[in-house]
């Protein structure tokens, strides 16, 4: 796994469906300075900026990492930017870590960003190309199918879905960053929300926002006052979205990912060794079915899980304590946001929604059609 | 009967008023395109200016002081039909703006374009006439600041299928499905293509399959799209039999709720004058009427 490298620095902007007070590059800064002073460092200590977002398409700018350079203080240093899909704020995050695993630098800053605001991500997705005649519409469309078979294949109750929908709301009002707030949330205020992509309906779904994600991290001998959050292992895997025989339930790609995490962590029980998770979950029903992806729950059984409430806040392994995508989806850094928020629950500096004594932590990201996926689990201890 | 008459009640060439030095000041400086407000002897600026401090009756310091030109708006009313005297010809808001370092605000026009633009708090810059005369019309309106520009981007592509896609097209055209088999692990994929992507390696073998197939899954969509005919909309994958990939496709001639996974369909071709290289050849699929295929 290389060197020892430890996220010493977090930054995070408010997530809201519309940030009009400020431009991407004053979007991008405002997480970056945070997770600098969070490091107690300045621009100058920086040795290379990573920044990742997703399609080009969703702001209209192309290549913004060269418009960016400057903004995140990378005049005169390396500079990269990360693209895979909804994944890719995970990948950011692991592109910079491997830098410092690999010894090429000290410290590097992290950044993922989206303004979904500037225009429309389902139209972004949905370019509808010439001589294809693909009828998939947005996201939602095509992920729906795929949990309708796992509703078929594991017999899970319809309700499950909205469960989580519920509990990632209430988990949200305990984060002051979170963009959905819906006090009172419950059952019955998801099942009246309008049916979008049958079985999804509408609060089963994450909203659209703006919002930045910053982490600056370090080799292990060049930390600062900050608590530390230790990389415990790193993977990312991908594979193909048309391939005969693809398991689009439960892709293969993931299950490699999270085997290949667990074997650099020594996780062998994820469910017991692993104290807190941010899964990227992006409709309910994405909860039940990683928990089986990512083996903290027996095929057909990852809804069980959710319905006993082990995944609630106070149950035995909470996951998405933050209020996940669920709650907050500036797309881009979604999946940096899921390793920003293990990060800080294993540092014990997740306020309201930290997970007492949490010492072991998975961040984890998808994207594409379940084709790529990201994952890192840190540690209050130096592994 | 009634009896009805106009009137016209006009002072022959307009009344003249006077300024005295509190306001004279205030509209010279107006048409030389800056806005002042006089200070009081408590230390608040007027905007616009009066002889007098209103609150305590004492008259106002020699003290004039630059103020704006932006300003903030404190309330507002929307104009949704203008009259004849209104300064806008199209919706506008009355509003009151305190202009910075004012410490009272201003009545003007506030030319916003629609109501929605409209919340105290909005920030706002005066839009000058070219010619001034010393009048508060000198300010044809205030504007709100630009916090957003639109940024149109449009790239335009020549599109043309590649060796395997058009191929597959060229099957399309003709009422058929053209696949591949793969020479080392034997799976059919459709629409046809040059290379395997489990084993990597060039594909050599075409096949036909036949337009009957499967659907493995499904979303109902209650979302309209163009290219479906009604909402909800089903859009599901379809395994065609003797091919190992799905196709996502449209189902038709059945109720979207009646749809299962498993069901037996077969595609519906447009009329042969009609079809090109296309997959708008295919209207949907539509059930066989077959029992159910086991997953």
């Amino acid at each position: 796994m290389g060197n020892p490298c430890a996220v010493i620095g977090i930054g995070q902007t408010h997530y809201t469906t519309k940030r009009r007070d400020v431009s991407i590059a004053g979007l991008v800064r405002e997480a970056a300075l945070r997770a600098l002073q969070d490091a107690g460092l300045t621009w100058k200590d920086i040795d290379a900026v990573v920044i990742g977002k997703a399609p080009d398409l969703f702001e209209g700018v192309m290549m913004p990492e060269a418009y960016l350079a400057d903004a995140l203080g990378a005049a005169g240093k390396p500079m990269m930017r990360v693209h895979t899909a909804g994944s890719v704020g995970g990948s950011t995050a692991l592109v910079g870590a491997s830098l410092i695993q690999g010894g090429v630098h000290d410290r590097v800053l992290v950044v993922a960003f989206e303004k979904q605001s500037e225009s429309n991500a389902t139209w972004a997705l949905s370019t509808h190309l010439p001589f294809s005649a693909s009828l998939v519409v947005g996201a939602g469309g095509y992920f729906a199918p795929h949990i309708r078979e796992y509703i078929r294949r594991s017999g899970a109750p319809e309700h499950i879905g909205h469960l989580v929908a519920v509990k990632d709301r209430r988990n949200a009002l305990k984060n002051p960053y979170a963009h959905l707030r819906i006090p009172g949330i419950d059952r019955k205020m998801v099942e009246s929300t309008p049916m979008l992509w049958e079985p999804i309906r509408y609060l089963d779904t994450c909203p659209s926002s703006d919002g930045a994600c910053a982490m600056v991290l370090a080799a292990g001998d060049k930390l600062t006052a900050s608590t530390p959050a230790w990389v415990l292992g790193t993977a990312m895997r991908s594979e193909p979205i048309f391939r005969a025989g693809r398991d689009t339930v439960n892709p293969q790609g993931g299950k490699d990912c999270a085997a290949d995490v667990y074997r650099q962590a020594g996780i062998t029980d994820p469910r017991r060794e692993i104290d807190v998770a941010e899964v990227y979950v992006p409709f309910s029903w994405y909860e039940p079915m990683w928990l089986e992806n990512l083996g903290f729950a027996a095929e057909g059984e990852g809804w069980k899980l959710t319905e006993s409430g082990a995944t609630a806040l106070d149950g035995d392994i909470p996951w998405n304590a933050s209020g996940g995508v669920l709650s907050s989806n500036p797309i881009g850094a979604s999946g940096l946001i899921r390793f920003a928020e293990a990060a800080l629950q294993v540092r014990g500096m997740a306020g309201e929604h930290q997970v007492d004594g949490a010492r072991r932590a998975l961040g984890h990201a998808y994207g594409g059609g379940a084709q790529f996926f990201a994952m890192w689990m840190v540690g209050s201890d130096r592994p | 009967m009634t009896l009805e008459a106009r009137h016209v009640l006009e002072f022959p060439g307009g009344y003249t008023r006077t300024t005295g030095p509190v306001i004279g000041r205030f509209l010279t400086e107006l048409r030389d395109g800056r806005l002042v407000g006089v200070r009081t002897a408590g230390g608040r600026t007027l905007v616009p200016p009066l002889e007098y401090d209103p609150g305590t009756g004492d008259a106002v310091t020699g003290d004039f002081v630059e103020v704006g030109p932006a300003g903030t708006v404190e309330s507002w009313s929307w104009v949704h039909a203008p009259r004849a005297g209104h300064p806008l010809d199209r919706p506008f808001a009355w509003a009151l703006i305190r202009l910075d370092g004012a410490d009272t605000s201003l009545v003007h026009a506030v030319d916003a374009g629609d109501v929605k633009a409209m919340r105290p708090g909005l920030r706002v810059r005066p839009r000058w006439r070219a010619e001034r005369t010393g009048q508060i019309t000198d300010i044809e309106s205030f504007v709100p600041e630009v916090t957003r520009i639109v940024s149109p981007v449009r790239t335009e592509y020549v599109l043309k299928p590649g060796l395997a896609l058009a191929r597959f097209l060229e099957g399309v055209a003709a009422g058929v499905f053209v696949g591949c088999r793969c020479g080392s692990c034997h799976k059919v994929y459709v629409p046809y293509r040059l290379s395997c992507p489990e084993c990597g390696i060039a594909i050599t073998e075409e096949v036909e399959v036949p337009d009957t197939g499967t659907i493995t899954t499904f979303a109902i969509n209650n979302l309209p799209d163009p290219r479906a005919p009604e909402v909800p909309f089903v859009s599901a994958y379809v395994l065609l039999d003797g091919s190992d990939v799905p196709m996502i496709t449209l189902v038709g001639g059945i109720a979207a709720h009646e749809v299962r996974q498993g069901m037996r369909v077969r595609a519906v071709w447009v009329p042969e004058e009609e079809r090109t290289a296309s997959m708008a050849n295919i209207k949907w699929f539509a059930p066989t009427g077959e029992p159910d295929a086991e997953l």
